[in-house]
């Protein structure tokens, strides 16, 4: 069969075999097959134990090779990608009975495992013979994971008619309502007004109302009383951070970098824009979009390009030793993880290492998709806010008008210009850059060589690092080196150093020659005369030849801020020519003893056989390309840009250039923040064998799973129409993940359970008419993410009363059917901000860097190396939890034992644990103990004229209610116990009013607010305090 | 239905119908009534509690678990692996079709070969042979089963200790201790089913080296703090005794079950309970961590003090752990990173351990529970045959990370003693007989603790995870 393709060749041996059986005879063939049982086979006891054991493990439900499943009727009778594999009646003739009987011995099945025993055959023989009868009531559903519900665009759903007209408030309580009809279940009736506002703040942000809330709240008549606390909340900056913290959870927000090192990162400017994004009711389409591709908008703004430190958030690993290559992959593959569960709901990591098991997807999809993320520089970016921004404006203009001033001073100054640019022209020099052949540094640090020549160095940084870089030349007479210090953007603020703030210190520099044969003798080349277009005052270049290799001193490059983090270079003169005939090796030797990571990031070295003296170029590549142009095109700036090198030489402007320097000095520092910088040159993208970054396999281009959307045509494949792409409606997952995760914080749990996975191992939705009418609502109302809270959040479905009877909980124990309102532990961070809340200590301010709250003694040495310092400083002790440094590594107890993220994986769903640690947390944490403190002081002080005033007062500002009688007599009873105890112990009663006990709060009862404090203590650990009911 | 739901379930539907039982007045035999109310308050020792002791579902040889986790990479050549390769061709490179495409994380691969400066001999009648830097471990050597070709693929430090603990380089799955503790549950009524130990540096991988990952987080490691209140705020606050806290928490009681029997929410139980089970804790663990209650002969056996905070101590701590009903209890010794100098860091660290590591064995056989305690030493994996040498960052005479074969040893609980398993080439690269991949380790330990590995499943984000991932053979060759 000439005609068959190579694919093919095998099912064309068994063809050609087949039909040579039929030539010869069915009985011919039929003589190397044993026998057909005899006897009438029952296909359920006989065959299907047989399938079973052979070949549903490449048949079955998991895995369909061939596309042949024997474990559903309708596919095994129709055949595979091979055609028929049952003849009915013509067992001899059927391909199965071929393969298992090894008539085709290039082929037979199993192909793992035992061969069928001749008595196997036999059955199947007979059965087949016999019109392979097959009870459809033993075959396997089969689903086609393509027709999956969750792969469909949802289409929003008719609003369903309901027999009491009278509950539902919106189309919500509708569908919730036809659901519990249909179950023959009722609603539960609203809750009690108190029970609602505390229910609606926990949830809107996360603090539970004050007393004066509660008061006007109740004191409302007005019939849109709940929908004005709805917009009042919504309203509130509080919302921001709340529902940030749920969005932070997914995209695995940390202050450090995670792995052994851990070291500290600053990326809360993210975190920040998260919480204004939400304040601002940013659309949640351009909520996604500048986070993914914020830097690729056209006139993208600095909050633009901050977004873009979502992807950001994955971990980085600076341990000694490693291949930065490596673990940027897996930076990679980590950012496919939070694609699919943040945004996609889908596993899409399954496919790292081979096709999904479950879900329409392929490894070559995968890394498809990978390739869009795979293209991008990772700097630090300068967040300068609003005032900054202002004052360094400010500086700029000041230094301008004295250019201006100066250009326009001094009548000689084109004749005197004239001469220095004749000057600047003539030493620009020619420089030959030098091709690295071999590099290394001392401990760890790896290096890539870029397409200039230079290299940069990435993995770990260990601070003291010798470099050692080889070249080859055939030039001869080489009368000095040129070492260029590059900015880049992987360097810590652009370098060209690798220390935090981009600086190096490089101790010595040396070169040592060889003739380029096979034995040849190196010598140390001397050198002398080094200058360097910029040093840092007391770090000379003259010391990166002083001789001196184990010392601190050695070229550095700080200037004065805002004038940092520019590519520098050294020159060095040899004292004699050097070159050989033969061609000559060089090896290079570039010493860091300074410490503390300041190494060199990026540098790319040159020689040159120009006449000596040599002097290193004072003018920047902008001026150089300025000096290029004639007079006549060049802009103010331009001028300006090439008068600022000029007027350093021209003493008559000394006293101006200070003025200028003092200026520079008042430039404000400003906070970094990390995100993406697209590459101008994409980086290719292989499909890894089995996973490995070693081991790439086809080239791939940047596109999307086939079983979505498909792109536009016309669409560049960058990470923006990845974005536009996700958010387009008729992307079938986004809105349903996004509105579900919604749904999920206000009942703990989604109307998909799992709402990380919606493929079709993830759990149905119980109320698939509603993910869909929501998920429209959602994408036509613009994604406006306020609207869809306003709709939750006023349903009758979400006010009901979360008392649960004895029937309810025995039919719907996880209240999937919505019979009741929700009734949950709220999250680690909030059960903190409650307690610090009902105690007045509570600090509101909103945003900013993450602060230190008191740690406990050795928890920071759970990690490894030195344990960070963690410094509490005025003002870290009561924010919300929310800003609490998140050390990756070790996170912090109080937050971590109420199941708090650490920021290690994307986490789109918190799984809520009750343990006996938490009971100790909250009893004895001294965050706790001082709420209770606090609390008490504050009853005492403004709970009213008698302890009953008083324990309403503090009842309420926990739980947002007046205690029930019962409760007032346990409470009252453990108050004059507590009275009874601490009469004449004072020194007791200091020790548990106060933290400070050497400066006892004044002009009160101590001995009555110890007894308080240990009411307040039971009051703050109540279930009903740390619950939303 | 996996394990958690199971038990969430179980839980909730005993409280319900207790709640149901007391609320509504059915009537019920009180036989019935009795094996719903079992266990001290009604619900700890129920199928409710998702630590309450369950069997395995195969005959368990083991029923806890000691690992002596010896973070950093012990050079296996200076303890178990005897190489006459090594001295044969002390000094000369490495043949370069032996090291093949391998990465080393800082030597090169045509790094000399460098011999162990300590002697080998044969030991106890199974004649195994261990080096003189384990004189201790040498006279309990018919006791353990060494393995000498244990591989895994990870050989950065923080990666590989994930791995060796959770199975997977990706941080965020669950812990061994984690997976046992969901699998078995906790004989412990007071204590943690899952406890950490340490001693010397902090470890690599972090807190996820005995997290819970996806596992519900009552299933993750708690850490022992090394001095002061060994757990995390189990002091009560300044100036409260005993007798103030348990005053507090019986009101706190009453008005947690009246609250439930306002609301009737299961959690509420669970809640009351676990404060119960923390004021239990408050006195259970303060009398756990007083090694002076010790006869001074067992203190001097591991070389323990009270009152220091040291490796033997936590040995020594890990058996009254095992005693009073924890079901893992895991030691990080960060030691072990011998990149210079490994000759003078394995005598440094074998001082700190040896000693403490037999007194264990011994200790537990004379109590009569090494029979179904499982110990387990050994780090995230071993060193170079070849030297490390730096002169820029003073290193000399080190060993470099090597991942392809390295040794630990186990102990009691099933496993064989007196073995030695696995052989590697004569320059311990590679191995040449019987490997043991990570996997293959995790697989063997939960079967001796009743387990088929492939059936302790969790369903999370779409399929069921292990320990084990997609991979994991039984080592029969291991099994007792």
């Amino acid at each position: 069969m000439p005609s068959l393709t190579p694919s093919l060749v095998q099912i064309g041996k068994f063809f050609s075999r087949a039909a040579f059986a039929v030539f010869c005879g069915s009985a011919a063939a039929a003589a190397e097959l044993p026998p057909a049982a005899t006897g009438t086979v029952d296909f359920v006891r006989d065959v299907q134990p047989i399938l079973a054991q052979n070949c549903y493990n490449c048949h079955g439900a998991h895995k369909h090779e061939s596309q042949l499943r024997w474990d559903n009727k309708e596919i095994a009778l129709q055949g595979g990608e091979h055609g028929p594999d049952i003849i009915p009646g013509q067992s001899a003739e059927s391909r199965m009975i071929q393969l298992v009987s090894g008539a085709a011995p290039d082929l037979i099945m199993p192909q793992k495992g035992d061969r069928l025993t001749a008595q196997q055959i036999g059955i199947l023989r007979a059965w087949i013979d016999q019109g392979a009868p097959w009870p459809a009531s033993a075959s396997v559903k089969a689903i086609d994971p393509r027709r999956h519900w969750a792969f469909k665009a949802p289409i929003r759903p008719p609003i369903p008619s309901v027999k009491n007209k009278n509950w539902p408030r919106n189309a919500i309580d509708s569908f919730v309502l036809a659901r519990l009809e249909a179950e023959k279940l009722r609603p539960s009736p609203e809750a009690d007004r108190s029970t609602l506002l505390r229910r609606l703040s926990l949830d809107l942000t996360g603090l539970p109302p004050t007393i004066q809330e509660m008061e006007d709240f109740l004191a409302d008549r007005s019939p849109d009383a709940y929908e004005n606390q709805v917009e009042r909340l919504l309203a509130s900056p509080h919302y921001g951070e709340c529902w940030a913290r749920h969005w932070l959870d997914v995209a695995r927000y940390a202050d450090s970098n995670g792995y052994e090192k851990d070291l500290s990162r600053s990326i809360w400017p993210y975190r920040d824009w998260v919480i204004d994004a939400y304040n601002n009711n940013l659309p949640f389409d351009q909520f996604a979009i500048d986070q993914l591709a914020g830097d690729l908008l056209t006139n993208a703004t600095l909050a633009d390009k901050v977004a873009t430190g979502f992807l950001r958030n994955s971990m980085l690993n600076e341990e000694g030793g490693i291949d930065p290559e490596q673990f940027r992959n897996e930076g990679i593959i980590e950012r496919m993880d939070v694609l699919g569960k943040a945004f996609l709901g889908l596993t899409v990591n399954c496919c790292q290492c081979h096709d999904h098991k479950y879900d329409p997807f392929s490894q070559k999809e995968y890394y498809r998709l990978f390739a869009f993320l795979n293209n991008d520089d990772e700097p630090g970016m300068e967040v300068p806010d609003q005032p900054t921004q202002a004052r360094r404006t400010a500086i700029q203009r000041k230094i301008a008008d004295i250019h201006d001033q100066l250009m326009a001073q001094y009548p000689d100054l084109p004749q005197k210009m004239e001469a220095w640019e004749q000057e600047m022209k003539a030493m620009e020099g020619t420089w030959t850059v030098l091709e690295p052949q071999a590099y290394y540094a001392s401990v760890g640090t790896k290096f890539t060589k870029l397409d200039d020549n230079s290299l940069l160095a990435t993995g770990s940084n260990p601070g003291v690092s010798q470099y050692t870089v080889t070249a080859k030349t055939s030039l001869k007479g080489i009368t000095g080196f040129r070492l260029e210090a590059l900015a880049d953007a992987n360097l810590p603020s652009y370098g060209p150093g690798r220390a935090a703030n981009g600086n190096f210190v490089l101790s010595e520099f040396t070169v040592e020659a060889s003739p380029d044969a096979p034995i040849a003798t190196t010598n140390q080349v001397p050198l002398q005369n080094a200058t360097a277009d910029f040093s840092q005052p007391d770090f000379p270049v003259a010391a990166a030849i002083d001789g001196i290799i184990t010392n601190k001193i050695g070229w550095a490059v700080e200037d004065l801020p805002g004038r940092r983090n520019r590519s520098r270079q050294a020159v060095f003169e040899t004292k004699n020519a050097v070159g050989f005939d033969e061609g000559t090796v060089l090896k290079f030797t570039l010493n860091h003893s300074y410490g503390d990571e300041h190494t060199l990031g990026r540098f790319r070295l040159s020689l040159t056989t120009a006449p000596r003296p040599l002097r290193a170029d004072p003018l920047s590549s902008n001026a150089r390309a300025v000096l290029a142009l004639p007079l006549q095109q060049r802009t103010l700036a331009q001028r300006r840009e090439l008068f600022d090198f000029y007027r350093l030489t021209d003493s008559r402007m000394a006293e101006a250039s200070k003025r200028i320097d003092d200026e520079q000095r008042q430039w404000p520092s400003a906070p970094t923040t990390l995100v993406l910088a697209a590459r101008d040159q994409p980086r290719p993208t292989h499909v890894f064998i089995r996973g490995d970054w070693q081991k790439p396999g086809a080239l791939v281009t940047p596109d999307v799973p086939s079983i979505l959307p498909a792109l536009p045509k016309v669409a560049r494949l960058n990470r923006l129409t990845l974005a536009r792409w996700l958010v387009n409606k008729r992307h079938p997952t986004v809105a349903r993940v996004i509105i579900n995760r919604i749904w999920q914080e206000y009942f703990g749990r989604g109307l998909v359970a799992t709402s990380e996975d919606f493929g079709t191992q993830g759990d149905p939705p119980t109320h698939p008419e509603l993910l869909d009418w929501l998920a429209c609502e959602f994408m036509d109302s613009g994604w406006d993410i306020k609207h869809m809270q306003r709709l939750i959040a006023e349903s009758a479905t979400y006010r009901q009363s979360s008392v649960v009877n004895p029937r309810l909980q025995e039919r719907d124990a996880y209240n999937q059917l919505l019979a009741r309102g929700p009734r949950v532990r709220v999250d680690a961070e909030i059960l903190r901000d409650i307690a610090l809340s009902a105690s007045g200590l509570l600090d509101g301010q909103i945003g900013g860097p993450p602060v230190y709250p008191p740690i406990p003694d050795g928890v920071l040495t759970l990690g490894y190396g030195a344990p960070m310092t963690w410094e509490t400083k005025a003002g870290d002790r009561y924010r919300r939890a929310l800003y609490t440094f998140v050390k990756r590594s070790v996170p912090y107890p109080s937050l971590q034992v109420f199941d708090a993220p650490t920021g290690e994986s994307p986490c789109p769903r918190r799984t809520p644990s009750d343990t006996p640690l938490q009971a100790l947390t909250t009893l004895n944490d001294p965050v706790f103990v001082e709420a209770a403190q606090a609390l008490a002081l504050r009853v005492w002080k403004q709970g009213g004229k008698d302890d009953r005033a008083r324990l309403q007062f503090a009842f309420e500002l926990c739980t947002g209610r007046l205690p029930r009688p019962n409760e007032t007599a346990v409470l009252s009873s453990l108050l004059q116990d507590e009275n009874h105890f601490f009469e004449n112990r004072t020194a007791r009663a200091v020790q548990v009013a106060t933290l400070d006990i050497k400066n006892p709060p004044q002009d009160v009862n101590l001995e009555r607010v110890a007894a308080w404090t240990m009411v307040t203590r039971v009051l703050l650990n109540l279930d009903e305090t740390i619950t939303k009911e | 239905m996996n394990f958690a739901e199971h038990f969430f379930h179980e839980r909730r539907k005993a409280v319900t119908r207790r709640y149901f039982f007391n609320q509504c007045g059915v009537g019920l035999g009180a036989l019935a009534l009795a094996s719903l109310l079992r266990g001290n308050d009604g619900f700890a020792a129920t199928a409710g509690n998702p630590l309450s002791p369950h069997a395995p579902p195969f005959p368990a040889r083991a029923k806890r678990v000691i690992y002596l986790f010896q973070a950093g990479g012990p050079s296996q050549l200076d303890l178990f692996n005897h190489c006459p390769g090594l001295a044969k061709y002390d000094g000369q490179p490495i043949p370069k079709e032996i090291v093949k495409d391998q990465r080393y994380a800082f030597i090169k691969p045509d790094a000399a070969l460098f011999a162990s400066r300590f002697q080998f001999a044969r030991h106890g009648q199974c004649g195994a042979e261990l080096s003189e830097a384990l004189p201790y471990l040498a006279e309990v050597v018919d006791d353990i089963a060494i393995v000498n070709s244990m591989t895994t693929p990870a050989f950065n430090h923080a990666p590989a200790q994930i791995f060796m603990n959770t199975g997977s380089t990706v941080f965020g799955r669950p812990s061994m201790g984690a997976w046992v503790s969901y699998g078995l549950g906790s004989e412990s009524q007071d204590l943690p089913a899952f406890v950490v130990l340490s001693s010397a540096g902090g470890t690599s991988g972090g807190s996820g080296n005995w997290g819970a990952g996806f596992l519900p987080t009552v299933y993750q490691g708690v850490a022992f703090r090394r001095s002061g209140d060994p757990i995390l705020y189990l002091a009560n606050p300044p100036g409260i005794t005993p007798a103030m806290q348990r005053r507090s928490l019986d009101a706190l009681k009453e008005l947690n079950q009246d609250r439930l029997d306002v609301v009737g929410d299961p959690e509420i139980s669970t809640r009351i309970n676990s404060f119960e089970m923390a004021y239990r804790m408050q006195t259970t663990a303060p009398e756990l961590m007083d090694l002076a209650k010790e006869s001074k002969q067992t203190l001097e056996m591991y070389g323990a003090v009270p009152g220091e905070s040291s490796f033997a101590n936590n040995c020594l701590l890990a058996r009254r752990l095992v005693e009073r009903g924890v079901r893992f209890v895991q030691l990080f010794h960060e030691a072990w990173d011998h990149h210079s100098d490994v000759t003078g860091g394995i005598k440094k660290e074998c001082g700190a351990t040896d000693k403490p590591c037999a007194a264990l064995i011994k200790d537990l056989k004379q109590r009569g529970m090494l029979e179904d305690t499982l110990v387990i030493w050994g780090g995230e994996f071993g060193r170079t045959p070849m030297v490390e040498t730096n002169k820029e960052a003073g290193r000399s005479q080190g060993r470099d990370h090597h991942p392809q074969a390295f040794s630990m040893w186990l102990a009691g609980g099933g496993i064989k003693p007196g073995l030695t398993l696995g052989k590697t080439d004569e320059f311990g690269f590679n191995i040449v007989q019987d490997p043991v991949p990570v996997h293959d380790l995790h697989a063997t330990i939960l079967r001796l603790l009743g387990f088929d590995h492939t059936k302790l499943t969790y369903h999370f984000q779409g399929r069921d995870f292990r320990l084990t991932d997609v991979e994991g053979e039984l080592v029969p060759k291991l099994l007792a």
